[in-house]
């Protein structure tokens, strides 16, 4: 069922328990209204991951989730025939015609599907989520591109196979490399940047519902201070939520620079950024 | 609109930033869909099938903001007249106001009173009004003038004394905080609602000179170079701030992408006991071969860094980038030069910060041997005699950055010499335009014959591509054994 109106996507997002902002769910909408894949860019640990799951709960699809790798490759991705099975099958009856036996062992009892061609041959619509897509090879990327554009996979011995039904795709980055031109034309492009400290104080409410309000507050300015300064690693929202979690274990319900500095390992993973942190906190630039 | 579109995507592309026919029918298709009257759910459309590097947003931004600011009521409409009337009443029904047009200007405490208010109990309404009352009656747009909006920007801040302002809220919040961190946060607060009033300024001002030139006109004073671009040598403080940002991901990137490709490269020997390994699966058939990882050397290198004045901040930009990626050398040494060569690795620890770590070396390291301009012979010199036998050997490569400029002092070229033929490569990077070099002062011919390659680096785009040039040596040394 497609959604009627951004705003309309909005909300259901948030009853999945995911806030978007105002782009993101003009995007969404936008990628549902053409069909095209989403390419989402962003620091690590801002809910791009997120995204597509409360998405397919949204549709109530299912998730096929494709975790990209250095050295990913077509067999891991699309499929491969299952050479064990089929060694088996020609050992098993040795009289058989040789003809008659490679029409058999190349059929689709012997191919093992993997995650993209299993989102294609779906008859149910599914979500794909191909998880950080900047790890694998130029080479790999391309592979990719018959799915993205025309949701086909060619298989060699089998033919062309079309989509069953129009997954619904989201590709996400953490930008360590640029992307191939090919791919982002394919794509509607979607950078999510750290919240606003409106919309982080309704992430950590929603998130961890025991928080006081006046303290989320608090917290969301605070982090979007840590963020502002020159640092190797900013607080990501995973880590904000963590650090909500913590502040409520330790029962604290009032942040000075006492609370903040003791707490602060859990927001900041370096050292280094601990101490310019700690350093900096009390004193108005 | 399909007009003021294909206008949009020509000037993106003038900016520089690509965008393929197929992208430009998304967003023709794309706009099919939305509400044409909400600013934000065009940008989000034309941003998101346009644009597809995060780094290119500021200049779409610009341009959007140029092309489709008459988005919403039209200047001069009977809408937009129903808000100015709004407007107006909205201050004149404020304490203080000096009544509605308040004259020809002259006298504009009233909209300083009613910007205070307005920042201070956050009141978007009032401080819309504000905005359209100030540009009103302090911008004085002259109709027809070819500027981009900055100074009329300028001349409305200030009017309305926008520093006091600043200054008057960060007090009066200082005064209810009860630590400093509260002060701290109080104070960025006060910092942001400023700058989203300087940006609604602005937004406002461009709508007025489109309306009054056109789109086109705007768009191009408006245009910017996109940050890989800018000219590091020229930069403005505002544009260095932005390439600041911009270099710590850039070399993030590099160096992952390096890392990859080393890895990749050519795969290395069979490995015989995996591959019998793997054959057990297959009843002995070694259908999947395995091969062992190639293990390629890595460089090693040498930094010589002109850090005087003119051209520090390349220096620094330059060394900011290699040592992020100091995983990709066996290892990094840097030395820094004014008209004294000193020895300056101890700085650069591990998560060092650069500006500070720039300052010390200023202050710390030997650098200045007379009188602080610099001197490249002299420098080549007291390496050659300090650091040469120590620092370089048949492995090392060697960059030198600066513009070459010596101040007519003695070149010195044999100490040149004297590294190039020790080290297996040198590299000059000069981030000067080519057509300076060897003019006035600049004695770059003179150094050149000594130097493997010398490359005009002026800004962060020229500069990743060298680094990455570096780092994946090819296999033989470049210069034979002397």
């Amino acid at each position: 069922m497609p959604t009627r109106s951004p705003a309309s996507i909005a909300a259901a997002l948030e009853a999945e328990g995911y806030l978007p902002d105002d782009r993101i769910a003009q995007v969404v909408f936008l990628a549902e209204r053409l069909d095209k894949p989403v390419l989402v860019e962003g620091p690590a640990g801002v809910g791009k991951t997120e995204l597509a799951k409360a998405l397919a709960a949204v549709h109530g699809r299912r998730l096929i989730r494709l975790q990209c790798y250095e050295g990913l490759d077509e067999a891991k991705a699309l499929y491969e025939w299952n050479y064990r099975k089929q060694l088996l099958r020609i050992q098993a009856d040795a009289q058989t015609d040789w003809s008659e036996l490679a029409g058999d062992i190349f059929g689709e009892e012997f191919l093992l599907t993997r995650p993209l061609l299993e989102a294609i041959r779906s008859t149910d619509p599914v979500v794909l989520l191909i998880d950080e897509i900047d790890r694998v090879e130029m080479e790999t990327e391309a592979l990719m591109l018959e799915v993205l554009s025309d949701f086909q996979v060619s298989i060699p011995e089998l033919g062309t196979i079309e989509a069953a039904s129009r997954p619904m795709v989201l590709l996400t980055s953490n930008n360590t490399r640029e992307l191939s031109e090919a791919l982002k034309r394919r794509c509607l492009f979607l950078h999510i940047d750290y919240p606003s400290i409106e919309r982080e104080t309704a992430i950590l409410l929603s998130r961890v519902p025991e928080l006081p309000a006046v303290l989320a507050e608090s917290m969301a300015r605070i982090i979007a201070s840590i963020r502002s300064e020159p640092i190797r690693k900013p607080p990501s929202i995973s880590e904000s939520l963590d650090w909500a979690r913590t502040l409520i274990t330790l029962g604290i319900d009032q942040l000075d620079e006492a609370a903040v500095t003791e707490t602060l390992h859990v927001l900041l993973k370096y050292q280094a950024d601990v101490d310019k942190v700690t350093a900096s906190l009390g004193s108005v630039e | 609109m399909l007009r003021v579109l294909t206008g949009f995507v020509e000037e993106l592309r003038a900016i520089g930033i690509p965008v393929s026919m197929v992208e430009a029918i998304d967003a023709a298709r794309g706009i099919e869909y939305v509400d044409l009257g909400s600013r934000s759910a065009l940008r989000a459309v034309l941003g998101s099938t346009l644009v597809k590097n995060a780094r290119h947003y500021s200049a779409f931004e610009a341009a959007f903001e140029a092309y489709f600011s008459s988005v919403g009521p039209r200047a001069g409409s009977v809408e937009d007249e129903a808000r100015r009337e709004d407007a107006r009443a909205l201050l004149a029904g404020l304490p203080g106001a000096g009544g509605p047009g308040g004259g020809d200007g002259d006298d504009a405490s009233d909209l300083v009173a009613a910007l205070l208010r307005a920042l201070r109990d956050r009141d978007e309404a009032l401080l819309q009004a504000v905005v359209r009352a100030s540009v009103d009656r302090l911008a004085g747009i002259e109709p027809g003038r070819p500027v981009g909006g900055a100074y009329y920007l300028y001349r409305v801040m200030r009017r309305l004394e926008l520093e006091r302002v600043g200054a008057e809220l960060a007090d009066a919040a200082a005064r209810d905080a009860s630590s400093s961190l509260e002060r701290r946060l109080e104070s960025e607060e006060v910092e942001r609602r400023l700058t989203q009033f300087r940006e609604l300024l602005r937004s406002e001002i461009r709508k007025r000179l489109v309306a009054d030139r056109g789109p086109q006109a705007v768009a191009r004073t408006l245009r910017r170079p996109l940050v890989e671009d800018i000219d590091l040598m020229s930069a403005t403080r505002d544009e260095l701030v932005e390439a600041e940002r911009v270099v710590h991901p850039l070399s993030r990137r590099l160096a992952t992408r390096l890392s990859q490709r080393r890895r990749q490269g050519n795969r290395g020997r069979l490995d015989i006991r995996r591959t019998m390994r793997a054959s057990l699966s297959t009843g002995g058939v070694p259908v999947d071969p395995r091969f062992r990882r190639p293990r390629p050397g890595k460089p090693e290198i040498v930094l010589l860094c002109d850090i005087s004045g003119s051209v520090a901040t390349f220096a620094r930009f330059t060394m900011q980038i290699v040592y992020a990626i100091a995983a990709q050398f066996s290892r990094v040494r840097s030395f820094a030069f004014i008209d004294g060569m000193d020895e300056v690795t101890s700085f650069f620890g591990a998560g060092a910060d650069f500006p500070t770590a720039m300052r010390r070396i200023g202050a710390e390291a030997e650098v200045v041997w007379l009188d602080g301009h610099s001197d490249y012979g002299n420098s080549f010199g007291t390496f050659r005699d300090r650091f040469l036998e120590d620092a370089v050997t048949r492995r090392t490569t060697v960059i030198v950055t600066g513009d070459a400029r010596s101040n007519y002092h003695d070149a010195n070229a044999e100490a040149l010499r004297d590294i190039s033929r020790s080290s297996r490569a040198l590299f000059w990077l000069n981030p000067e335009q080519q057509r300076y070099w060897d003019t006035g002062d600049s004695i770059m011919g003179i150094y050149s014959p000594w130097c493997d390659e010398v490359y005009e680096v002026r800004n962060l785009r020229q500069l990743e591509r060298f680094v990455e040039k570096v780092a994946i040596p090819t296999t033989r040394p470049l210069r034979p054994v002397a």
